[in-house]
């Protein structure tokens, strides 16, 4: 298949998946950003490595988190960042994706950090600038649709690796609407790739998608039997919206069956962790006593976030 | 030009213990640049007495020649655990050539922090400078051509050697 991501030395310079990332450039990854997760406790909390750089955020879907996190983890690195809420503006003028792309690129931008609700955007981006060989100019995917959350994905094996060392005899769950998520991709083919021999996902059936197994994952519709024995859990936000449509009775019926209380905790191991990329539910796929809980490490994972994400924009900026 | 014997890195470093004693103040504390400093400093710390732990510094994230090369692929964390402010520095690295590492470490640290100094010790001064950057503390003066490099290693026992690298033509 073709790989956008990589250059023709197999190095990263576009990040628009997990999908299809060698393992060693992952563990790069990590690696690099654990030598960056000390920039945060110094008094200068800066790096000099994208100096003069400058970072397009283009969010054509609202993200407060993910967008702050990557404007931090930007000027972090010392690059110059514009953020552009592209929801308001251009796209609203009718003006097309790839020429508010060119528009950007005549700016001469070095780096585009793109959401968008459609899957597969940031390809077309990635593509289009490579085309027009504006190869100089980074596309780091920050979600696109229902398809990848790459830096999601990322964090969420940092973090991992932080609490539990080594991924080849962890069993961990991924609980909710699997359907829609792509955290729960991108987190997928992260973990295959790191060799965690077992991947669950739990969810009702109008929640998963068909034929998920064949990402090499186990199916389980029950929470007490999905989560016995796992090392990690992590859980998915309940997309409001969803609530609306056939999937779901009501909020309250799902968190009667995959809300994650301490009573279903205690099926996991008693060291396990409790992951969920935010933001929460509370008392919809997560309750309060746990997600506020000893087993918890939602907030460590904002942090680590930042690391990633500057491990990841010097990573492909120097390619 | 005649090919000297590669230094003897383990009499270096008690050469520059010597010289590095009577420097010694109250509020002396030690850097070491990955890699070879770092062991180098390891070395220098114990035999000094220094009280406060060792720092250590990966400069990855400072060089200047990102933009070129990318990021190293094995960036390693920086520790410095003490505060720099006011504190006099003892930078170390196993070989000083362009300067350029210097120039980075330095700028590294003062991220941490207003130092009241930092001088420089280096095992090996080879020369070939390209700033202007001077060490206090050599452990020797060597001459090597530009395709020549000498490489630190540190066996399991801790033993600390140098060895010359020679380039082949052509090979940057």
């Amino acid at each position: 298949m073709n790989n956008p991501q990589l250059n023709k030395n197999g190095e990263l310079t576009h990040l628009l998946s997990t999908e299809g990332l060698p393992k060693s450039i992952i563990e790069h990854i990590l690696t690099t950003a654990d030598a960056f997760a000390s920039v945060g406790d110094r008094e200068v909390k800066k790096v000099p490595l994208l100096r003069g750089k400058s970072v397009f955020n283009l969010f054509f879907e609202n993200s407060t988190r993910t967008r702050t996190t990557f404007e931090i983890a930007a000027k972090r690195l010392s690059a110059d960042v514009i953020n552009l809420n592209i929801n308001a503006s251009s796209t609203s003028k009718g003006e097309s994706l790839l020429d508010t792309v060119d528009n950007l690129a005549a700016m001469q931008a070095d780096m585009f950090v793109v959401r968008h609700a459609q899957s597969g955007a940031p390809y077309l981006i990635a593509e289009h600038l490579i085309r027009t060989g504006a190869t100089h100019i980074h596309v780091v995917n920050a979600g696109d649709g229902r398809h990848a959350h790459p830096t999601q994905g990322l964090l969420d094996m940092y973090t991992i690796r932080h609490y539990k060392k080594d991924f080849t005899g962890l069993t961990v769950a991924i609980v909710g609407d699997i359907l829609h998520s792509r955290v729960a991709r991108s987190d997928i083919h992260a973990l295959t790739t790191l060799g965690c021999p077992e991947v669950r996902v739990i969810g009702p059936r109008t929640l998963l998608p068909t034929h998920v197994e064949q990402m090499g994952v186990k199916v389980f519709h029950d929470m007490a039997e999905g989560l016995k024995g796992v090392d990690v859990v992590i859980m998915l936000r309940l997309q409001n919206e969803r609530m609306n449509g056939a999937l779901l009775p009501s909020a309250q019926e799902f968190f009667k069956s995959y809300g994650l209380t301490p009573e279903k905790l205690a099926h996991a191991k008693p060291d396990a962790i409790v992951m969920h990329p935010g933001p929460m539910n509370r008392g919809v796929e997560i309750e309060s006593t746990v997600a506020d809980g000893k087993q918890a490490v939602i907030l460590p994972q904002v942090t680590f976030g930042i690391a990633v994400r500057m491990a990841v924009m010097s990573i492909v900026a120097g390619n | 030009m005649t090919t000297l014997p590669t230094p003897d890195a383990e009499a270096l470093c008690a050469a520059l213990l010597e010289q590095m004693r009577p420097a010694v103040q109250p509020n002396t504390v030690m850097i070491g640049v990955h890699t070879g400093g770092a062991w180098i400093a390891e070395k220098l710390h114990a035999a000094l007495g220094l009280k406060t732990p060792l720092g250590t510094l990966d400069i990855s994230f400072y060089r200047d020649d990102f933009a070129r090369v990318g990021l190293n692929p094995q960036v390693k964390k920086s520790t410095i655990p003490f505060d720099v402010e006011d504190a006099a520095i003892l930078l170390v690295d196993d070989v000083l050539y362009t300067g350029r590492t210097v120039r980075a470490a330095l700028n590294e640290i003062f991220d941490y922090g207003r130092p009241q100094r930092i001088d420089l010790a280096v095992l090996v001064d080879r020369g070939g400078r390209e700033l202007p950057v001077a060490a206090r503390f050599v452990g020797a003066k060597v001459e090597l051509r530009d395709n020549q490099s000498l490489n630190l290693a540190r066996d399991p026992g801790g033993h600390l050697s140098f060895s010359l690298v020679e380039k082949a033509k052509g090979v940057s």
